[in-house]
């Protein structure tokens, strides 16, 4: 190894070797850039779908909805995790980017795939929506491109368990992968049999699209379908919880009360997590009664008590290591003094008590086929992923970006005063926004509608006065944490460009 | 971050654990198998619609 061009960080103490380093950056200001574009679509079709102001036409209204759901749910958090992969493989473990070449042509096809995927949307010629459900047809460079995009993320996994492999041969570890890495071990497995899927799907329906083969069966598209598209978000859980663990490590000194106990929830992930795409199927007429209750009610709640471990595993690690640090007075004295003006932590701690209380709670709800069949395609269902992908993931890897910037892009912050503060009002506007969408959807109101007034149509039909309130509160919500978002960007590009050199 | 211990025998559980590659195979293996796999035999025996001349 002592070919290789290392550097040590001289906050952590890490081993970085420059191969790692550059692909974190360039993984992470993918990442930026994509949830910057992300996020002016989530602000556009916030304020259409907020009735008193209703901002856009109805065919730009849905091709933004797209493209918020591709750069800001599948780009951001996928690069990032990307990055979050080598910095695990490879940084974490003192050891080098075995194949830094494979990491950079995943990078390029996932860049060029995501290009594609935008470009060919504005153009107007992929309005299938987000899930594209056969036998709606999209263009097929739109297929393409999510293809490209899915090969390029599923090579960037794959250089996880060549890192670890290759890491253990040269004693970057003898016997256990330390606990973050493991935990993105188990994303990147996840990762591995999602994107499987994605190829699965994708293949057929670029065939289809080119009049190459007659059909794609539309209830095994569905099925195959959420195979990807649910299991996806559990990659960006099990990488949250990862960077819950790492924060907690790197800010506090945070060390997992029952380590077996942790890595065992982070097996029951790897295991049974991906079980739960059958939400999205629990109203649909094909599947048996038993495959319904066997994959949501038996097989996926021992995924729930996986999260179930790790909600208390994690709080528990903080509260040991401000114990020790001498904050032992009454039961709270630690809580009362931790760091809460350092944004990884408060961006973690935010992220727990959110994904957990909005995202994870009414998951569990949502996937129970007789409340399923209630809340099924409301906006309640989009109130809940916000709540685990964006209160819950976002935010961590937001606050996970704070450490990175100095340890990696070897910067100080610039605005220390406004990071501190943006957590805080990203999350409570994620929350208020959730809230209302979850609310507003117990009334009865659709997701993805462009028009809940129904105005022109042959029928009238008018919802409870009260989802104005509550869609209303959506669209504050929407400002605050769009507010908060740009205070993320200039912060993370700001000081990327303009923060002071560490030494 | 937290450091490991290489002294004394492997707990059984903790070899498993450690063997990144089986955990990929059973991660692989086990939802393909009760999600997919299952699902899409379902709907292969789902009964065409008969076609009336």
């Amino acid at each position: 190894m002592a070919n290789f061009d290392f550097r040590t960080c001289s906050i952590s103490g890490l081993k970085i070797d420059k191969a790692s380093e550059n692909l974190v950056r360039w993984n992470l200001i993918a990442a930026f850039a994509t949830l910057a574009v992300g996020g002016l679509f989530a602000l556009l079709v916030a304020l259409t779908r907020w009735p008193s102001v209703h901002l856009l036409p109805l065919e730009f209204y849905y091709r933004f909805l797209t493209l918020h759901g591709i750069d800001a749910l599948l780009a951001w958090i996928i690069f990032f995790e990307i990055a979050l992969v080598h910095f695990t493989s490879a940084v974490l473990l003192g050891t080098r980017s075995y194949v830094p070449w494979l990491g950079w042509l995943a990078f390029a096809l996932m860049l060029i795939g995501g290009g594609v995927i935008n470009v060919i949307v504005l153009l107007g010629k992929a309005d299938v929506m987000f899930t594209s459900y056969v036998p709606l047809k999209a263009d097929p460079i739109y297929y393409l491109g999510v293809i490209l995009f899915a090969v390029g993320a599923l090579l960037g996994f794959i250089i996880f368990f060549i890192n670890v492999i290759l890491s253990k041969r040269d004693g970057g570890y003898k016997r256990s992968l330390p606990l973050g890495v493991f935990g993105l071990g188990a994303a990147s497995i996840i990762a591995v049999l999602t994107l499987l899927h994605g190829a699965g799907i994708f293949v057929p329906t670029l065939l289809w699209s080119m009049n190459l083969i007659p059909n794609v069966d539309p209830s095994a598209y569905r099925l195959v379908f959420w195979g990807l598209g649910h299991s996806s978000q559990q990659i960006n859980v099990c990488a949250m919880v990862s960077v819950w663990y790492m924060t907690s490590a790197f800010v506090v000194g945070g060390k997992p009360v029952n380590e077996k106990l942790s890595r065992t929830a982070f097996v029951l992930y790897i295991l049974f997590i991906n079980i739960a795409s059958e939400h999205h199927l629990l109203v649909d007429p094909v599947l048996s009664t038993w495959h319904k209750i066997v994959n949501t009610s038996y097989m996926m709640h021992l995924a729930v008590l996986a999260s179930m471990i790790h909600a208390f595993a994690i709080p528990a690690s903080m509260e040991v290591a401000l114990r020790e640090q001498g904050y032992t007075r009454g039961l709270f004295e630690w809580v009362k003094k931790a760091p809460w003006s350092n944004p990884a932590f408060s961006g973690i701690a935010i992220s727990i008590l959110l994904f957990g209380f909005l995202g994870g709670i009414t998951g569990v709800i949502f996937g129970t086929e007789q409340f399923n069949i209630i809340r099924h395609n409301t906006w309640a269902i989009t109130g809940h992923f916000h709540g685990t992908v964006v209160a819950g993931t976002t935010i961590a890897f937001m606050g996970f970006t704070y450490l990175l910037i100095p340890y990696i892009f070897k910067r100080e912050l610039i605005w220390k005063g406004f990071a501190t503060i943006q957590p805080y009002l990203y999350g409570v506007g994620v929350a208020i926004l959730s809230i209302g969408m979850m609310s507003a959807g117990a009334f009865g109101i659709p997701r993805r509608h462009y028009d809940v007034t129904f105005s022109g149509a042959p029928f009238s039909f008018t919802f409870d006065p009260a989802v104005d309130m509550f869609m209303s509160m959506m669209g504050v919500g929407a400002v605050l944490a769009v507010l908060g978002g740009v205070l993320y960007i200039l912060i993370a590009f700001g000081s990327v460009i303009f923060g002071k050199e560490v030494q | 971050m937290h450091a490991e211990r290489n002294d004394g025998p492997v707990p059984g559980g903790q070899t498993f654990y450690d063997n990144i590659i089986l955990l990929l195979i059973l991660g692989i293996v086990v939802p393909t198998l009760v999600y997919t796999v299952w699902g899409l035999v379902e709907i292969m025996n789902v009964p065409k619609l008969p076609i009336v001349p």
